[in-house]
C-alpha cells in the first residue's frame, strides 16, 4: 500500500511541474518576466544588485532544496532506512550562522553605495515639482514656469469604464522608441517632457491623499505625501518614452493615473518649452472671452469625460449608494450657484474634491454648463468663464496656472 | 516510549473521567457558549477561522475574477479596494491568528501536562468577542458607503475619505485586539504557571516556545495597533490632526505606528507555524529535531528584530539616508535565524526514516514554498531594489508565499496532525494527500507568476491593467479558482473524520513523542487533572 502511495505521489509531483511548464511555453512573453535596466546610471546598478541577490537566492535554494531532495529519497522508511540519534552538532551550527553572515556583508556593501548614490540630490541642473491628485498628476517646472496636469487619456479612460466593449490589444497600440507596444491605461493627455543628459531634480508632493510616482526605467519611485516635500533625481541617457504609474493605493482610480515622460534632446526641449509658455498666455485670454453655448457644451463634455465620468458614470446616473447621479440631481437642476460652489469647493468629507483649483475658468464654465444641459437634464442656461473669473476674487481659490486638458488640446489643435 | 507508559497514561485518564462525569460538557448550544474548556475553546476557534477562511477567499476569488482580465468587467474599482482591504484583515485577524490560537487552547495544555488555561473564564470571552467583532467588519460592506477601501494598511489620509464605515471599521478593530491581548494573556499565564512538575523551559514542545514568545509579541503590539487607530479617530472625529500636516502633524507617523505594530505581526501569523513544523517533522522523520535549543533561541532572537525593522514597508517614504541604511542592514539580518530554523529542520530530516503522511506532507510544502517566501524577502530587504519592487506584485507574491503555502500550510499540517487526537478518528489518508498535491499544483500556478508580474512593474492593489501583464495574470485567476475550491475538499475530510473513521490509537503516530500523545484519542474533555510524570519518554526532545 504504501508503494502505491509513493507512486501517486510522484504522478502528482510529474503533473505539477508539468501543468506549470505548459503555460510556460504557450503564453510566456519572455521580455515581461524580469525588471528592467531601465535608462539610468542608477537603474543599471539597481538591476544589477537585483540579479546579484537574485543568483545568491538561486543558490542558495538548490542547495536547501538539494539536501532535502535528496534526503527524502535515501531516508525514507521504505527503503529501509534506520533514524540516526543525533541533535545536535556545534559546528555545523556555527558554519550555518557564520556562513549567510558572511554572504550579507557581501550583499550588503555594494547596496549601501548604491543606496548612497541614490540619495545624493546634490548640483541637480532643474527641478520640476510633481504633485499627485486624486487622479492625475501636476507638473510645474521650476526654471521656467511651466505647468500642468497629467491624466489617463481620454480615450483610455473612455475604455477602463465598467461596460465598456473596447478591443484594448486592437485600439491600444502606442509607438515607443522601441517601435510599437501595447499602451492601454499607459497613456496620457500631457506627456512630461524632459531633457537628455541632465541632472533633473525631481520636488514630490500630494494635494489630497498619499500617492506615489514610480517610473520603472528610471528607478524613481518616490511617495508624495500631502503637506511635504519629497526629493529624487534622474539623469535620463537616453532620448525615448518612459511609462511609469502610481504606486501607491489612493483611492477608487488607483489603477488609472499613469506617468509619461518623454526625453528629448536639450533643443528640442527649448522649443517644447517655448511652445507651452505661448500656450499658456493663449488660455488666458480665452477665458477671457465670450462663449457659445455650443462651444460649452462640447468642451463641457470633454472636461465631465477626463475629470467627472469615472464616479459619476458616463450618463451621469452614479452609483447608487456610492457617487450621486448628475442626471436630475438637486444640485444640476437647482440654483447656478450652489452648483458652481459644489464643482469649486467640493463637498467636505466626501469623494466629491474641489476642482476650483484644478480646472481652468473655461473648463468649470464648460462643465457646469454641460452638467445643466446634458445627461437628462435641460436647464437651458450658459455659465460664462468670465463669471468664474470674477467669482475666484469673491472665494479666493486660483486658478490653476496653466489651463487643464481639454481646453488646452483643444486650442493647440486649433492653432495648429 | 515504552507501549506500557501510554496504556498507564491514557488509563489514569480514563480513571479521571469515570470520577469527574458532572464536569463533563453542558448538554446542547449553551455548552459551546458558556464552554470554559480549553478543549471547546480550541475548537471554536477553529471552526470559526475554517469559516472565516472561505469567506476570505471567496473575498480573494472576486479580486482574481476581475483580474482575469483586463478591463473593468465585474466590480466597480471601489468594490474592488474593498475586497483587497476585507480580504486582508479577515485572512490575518480572522484565520490565522484565531487558527493559531485555536492550536493553542486545544495543545498548550495537553503538551505541558495542564489541565486546562489558567483563565479559563477570560478564554471563553477571547473566542466570543471575535464572531461579533467580525458581524461588525463585515457588515460594513453592505452599508451605503461600503467596506473600507483604503488597504489593511489603514494609512491616513485615504482611510480618513471613508464613509459610514469608518468608525465600525475601527471599533471592530479594537475588539479584536481585546480579544487577541486577552488571549495572549491567557497563553503566557497558562505556560508559566501551569507546567507540570519537570516540564522546564527548556524540555516545552517548540510549539509552545514559539506561542510563549508571539504571546508577548501580541501582547507588545496590539496596543500599539489600537493606539494608531483611536488616533485615526480622533483625528476624524474631534478634530485632532496627528496625521494631518496641515494642523502640524505627518501622515508618515502612522506608517511608522502602524509597521512598528505590523512587522511584529508578521512574525505572530508565522511563529506559531514554525512550532507545528518543529513538532512535526521529527515524528515523520522518527528522529529528535536537530538544534531545539538554536530553535529556541533563534526564535527569540527573530521576536527581537522584529521590532527593529518595522521601516523596511516604507523606504519609499523619503526617510533619511542613515535609517534606510539601519533598516536595510537590520532586515538582512533576518535571515539569518530564520535560515538556521530551515537548516534545523532539513538536518531533523537527514539520515531520520521518514515517511510520507499528509501532516509530512503539508510540514515539507511548508519548508520548501516558506523558502521560496524568506528568499524573495532578502531580495526586497536591498533597498535600492526594493525601489522598484515596493508596492507591485513581486511583493504579494513574497507575502502570499510566506502566508499561504507558509502560515496556512502549517495549519492544515496541524489539523491533520492532531485531528486524529481531537476525533478520536483517523482522517481518510488518500483524501488528504489527494487535497496537499492538488492544493500545491494551484497554490504555485496562482503566486509563482506574480512574482514575473510584479518585476516587469504591475502595482498591487489595482483593478485593471495594461496589456503586457494579461497572459500571467489570467494564469494566476486560474491557479486561484483551482486552490480555492479544492479548499472544500479540506472541509469534506474534517467533516468526514469528525462523523467516523478508523479508529486512531492513543499515539496515532508511530513516531510521535511528547504528552499529548499519551492520552487517549479522542482526548478525554478532562486531561492531566493530577500532573503527569515527565520523563525522556514524555519530552519531545
Amino acid at each position: 500500500m504504501r508503494s502505491s502511495v509513493y507512486r501517486s505521489g510522484f504522478r502528482w509531483a510529474f503533473l505539477t511541474v508539468l501543468l506549470l511548464a505548459l503555460p510556460l511555453g504557450a503564453w510566456a512573453d519572455w521580455g515581461a518576466l524580469n525588471m528592467t535596466k531601465g535608462v539610468t546610471e542608477i537603474s543599471n546598478e539597481v538591476y544589477t544588485l537585483h540579479m546579484r541577490i537574485f543568483y545568491i537566492c538561486c543558490a542558495i535554494g538548490a542547495a536547501v532544496f538539494g539536501v532535502m531532495i535528496v534526503s527524502m529519497f535515501l531516508h525514507r522508511k521504505s527503503r529501509g532506512a534506520k533514524p540516526a540519534t543525533f541533535h545536535e552538532s556545534t559546528s555545523v551550527e556555527i558554519v550555518w550562522t557564520v556562513v549567510p553572515l558572511v554572504i550579507l556583508i557581501v550583499m550588503a556593501i555594494p547596496a549601501a553605495r548604491v543606496l548612497i548614490k541614490m540619495e545624493d540630490f546634490s548640483d541637480s541642473e532643474m527641478s520640476i515639482k510633481v504633485t499627485g491628485y486624486q487622479w492625475r498628476w501636476h507638473y510645474e517646472y521650476m526654471e521656467s514656469g511651466v505647468s500642468f496636469y497629467s491624466q489617463l487619456d481620454a480615450e483610455h479612460n473612455k475604455a477602463r469604464q465598467q461596460g465598456a466593449d473596447v478591443d484594448l490589444a486592437e485600439t491600444f497600440i502606442g509607438t515607443d522608441f522601441n517601435g510599437e507596444e501595447e499602451v492601454y491605461l499607459r497613456q496620457v493627455d500631457n506627456e512630461l517632457v524632459v531633457p537628455v543628459g541632465k541632472k533633473i531634480r525631481f520636488l514630490h508632493t500630494a494635494a489630497d491623499v498619499i500617492h506615489s510616482w514610480w517610473v520603472q526605467d528610471l528607478a524613481i519611485k518616490k511617495d508624495a505625501i500631502p503637506g511635504f516635500i519629497n526629493e529624487n533625481w534622474a539623469r535620463i541617457e537616453e532620448p525615448g518614452i518612459y511609462r511609469g504609474k502610481c504606486a501607491e493605493l489612493c483611492g477608487r482610480d488607483h489603477g488609472f493615473m499613469p506617468v509619461v515622460v518623454r526625453a528629448v534632446p536639450q533643443e528640442e526641449f527649448d522649443a517644447w518649452v517655448a511652445d507651452k509658455q505661448q500656450a499658456m498666455a493663449q488660455a488666458d485670454t480665452e477665458s477671457g472671452r465670450q462663449w457659445s453655448h455650443q462651444e460649452l457644451v462640447a468642451t463641457g463634455k470633454e472636461v465631465y469625460q477626463a475629470n467627472c465620468m469615472s464616479c459619476h458614470q458616463a450618463e451621469g446616473q452614479g452609483i447608487p449608494g456610492m457617487f450621486p447621479a448628475i442626471s436630475g440631481s438637486d444640485i444640476a437642476t437647482g440654483s447656478i450657484d450652489k452648483h458652481i460652489n459644489t464643482v469649486m469647493e467640493g463637498i467636505e468629507g466626501t469623494l466629491m474634491s474641489p476642482f476650483g483649483s484644478v480646472l481652468s475658468d473655461a473648463d468649470i464654465a464648460a462643465v457646469i454648463t454641460y452638467q445643466r444641459n446634458a445627461l437628462g437634464n435641460a436647464m437651458g442656461d450658459t455659465l460664462q468663464p468670465a463669471h468664474i473669473g470674477s467669482l475666484r476674487k469673491d472665494i479666493d481659490i486660483k486658478a490653476p496656472s496653466s489651463v487643464a486638458s481639454a481646453v488646452n488640446t483643444i486650442e493647440t489643435e486649433g492653432v495648429n | 516510549m515504552s507501549s506500557n507508559d501510554v496504556t498507564h497514561h491514557a488509563a489514569d485518564d480514563h480513571d479521571h473521567h469515570h470520577d469527574h462525569d458532572e464536569h463533563g460538557p453542558a448538554p446542547g448550544l449553551m455548552r459551546w457558549v458558556t464552554t470554559t474548556n480549553h478543549k471547546d475553546i480550541g475548537t471554536l476557534y477553529l471552526w470559526f477561522s475554517l469559516v472565516m477562511f472561505f469567506i476570505g477567499g471567496a473575498m480573494a476569488l472576486v479580486i482574481r475574477a476581475e483580474l482575469f482580465q483586463p478591463g473593468i468587467q465585474i466590480v466597480d474599482p471601489m468594490f474592488f479596494n474593498s475586497m483587497t482591504t476585507m480580504h486582508a484583515i479577515v485572512m490575518i485577524f480572522g484565520v490565522v491568528m484565531p487558527a493559531f490560537v485555536g492550536l493553542a487552547n486545544w495543545m498548550i495544555p495537553m503538551m505541558i501536562g495542564a489541565p486546562d488555561m489558567a483563565l479559563p473564564r477570560l478564554n471563553n470571552w477571547s473566542f466570543w468577542i471575535m464572531p461579533f467583532a467580525f458581524t461588525i467588519m463585515l457588515s460594513t460592506l453592505f452599508m451605503d458607503s461600503g467596506g473600507p477601501a483604503g488597504g489593511w494598511t489603514l494609512y491616513p489620509p485615504l482611510v480618513l475619505q471613508m464613509g459610514d464605515s469608518f468608525a465600525y471599521v475601527i471599533f471592530a478593530i479594537h475588539f479584536l485586539g481585546i480579544s487577541s491581548v486577552m488571549g495572549s494573556i491567557n497563553i503566557v499565564a497558562t505556560i508559566f504557571n501551569m507546567r507540570a512538575p519537570g516540564m522546564t523551559f527548556m524540555k516545552m514542545p517548540m510549539f509552545v516556545w514559539t506561542w510563549l514568545i508571539t504571546a508577548y509579541l501580541l501582547i507588545a503590539t496590539i496596543p500599539v495597533f489600537a493606539g494608531a487607530v483611536t488616533m485615526l479617530l480622533t483625528d476624524r472625529f474631534f478634530g485632532t490632526s496627528f496625521f494631518s500636516a496641515a494642523g502640524g502633524g505627518d501622515p508618515v507617523m502612522f506608517q511608522h505606528i502602524f509597521w512598528f505594530f505590523g512587522h511584529p505581526e508578521v512574525y505572530i501569523l508565522i511563529l506559531p507555524a514554525f512550532g507545528i513544523v518543529s513538532s512535526i517533522i521529527p515524528t515523520f522523520a522518527r528522529k529528535p529535531l536537530f538544534g531545539y535549543d538554536s530553535m529556541v533561541y533563534a526564535t527569540a532572537s527573530i521576536a527581537f528584530l522584529s521590532f527593529i525593522v518595522w521601516a523596511h514597508h516604507m523606504f519609499t517614504t523619503g526617510m533619511p539616508l542613515a535609517g534606510e541604511l539601519f533598516f536595510m542592514f537590520s532586515t538582512m539580518l533576518i535571515s539569518v535565524p530564520t535560515g538556521v530554523k530551515v537548516f534545523n529542520w532539513v538536518a531533523t530530516m537527514w539520515r531520520g526514516s521518514m515517511t510520507f503522511e499528509t501532516p509530512m506532507l503539508f510540514a515539507i510544502g511548508f519548508v520548501i514554498m516558506f523558502t521560496v517566501g524568506g528568499l524573495s524577502g532578502l531580495m526586497l530587504a536591498i533597498t535600492p531594489a526594493d525601489i522598484q519592487y515596493h508596492d507591485t506584485y513581486f511583493v504579494v507574491a513574497h507575502f502570499h508565499y510566506v502566508l499561504v503555502p507558509g502560515a496556512i500550510y502549517s495549519l492544515m499540517a496541524a489539523t491533520y496532525y492532531w485531528m486524529p487526537k481531537w476525533t478520536g478518528n483517523m482522517y481518510d489518508e488518500k483524501l488528504g494527500k489527494l487535497h496537499f498535491w492538488i492544493s500545491t499544483v494551484f497554490v504555485n500556478v496562482l503566486f509563482f507568476p506574480m512574482h514575473f508580474v510584479g518585476l516587469a512593474g504591475m502595482p498591487r492593489r489595482i483593478p485593471d491593467y495594461s496589456l503586457q501583464f494579461a497572459d500571467w495574470n489570467m494564469i494566476a485567476t486560474i491557479g486561484a479558482f483551482g486552490f480555492g475550491f479544492s479548499q472544500l475538499m479540506f472541509v469534506y475530510i474534517i467533516v468526514k473524520c469528525v462523523r467516523g473513521g478508523e479508529k486512531a490509537t492513543a499515539e496515532v503516530w508511530e513516531g510521535a513523542r511528547g504528552l499529548e500523545w499519551t492520552v487517549a484519542s479522542p482526548a478525554p474533555y478532562h486531561t492531566f487533572e493530577t500532573a503527569p510524570a515527565i520523563d525522556a519518554a514524555t519530552v519531545t526532545r
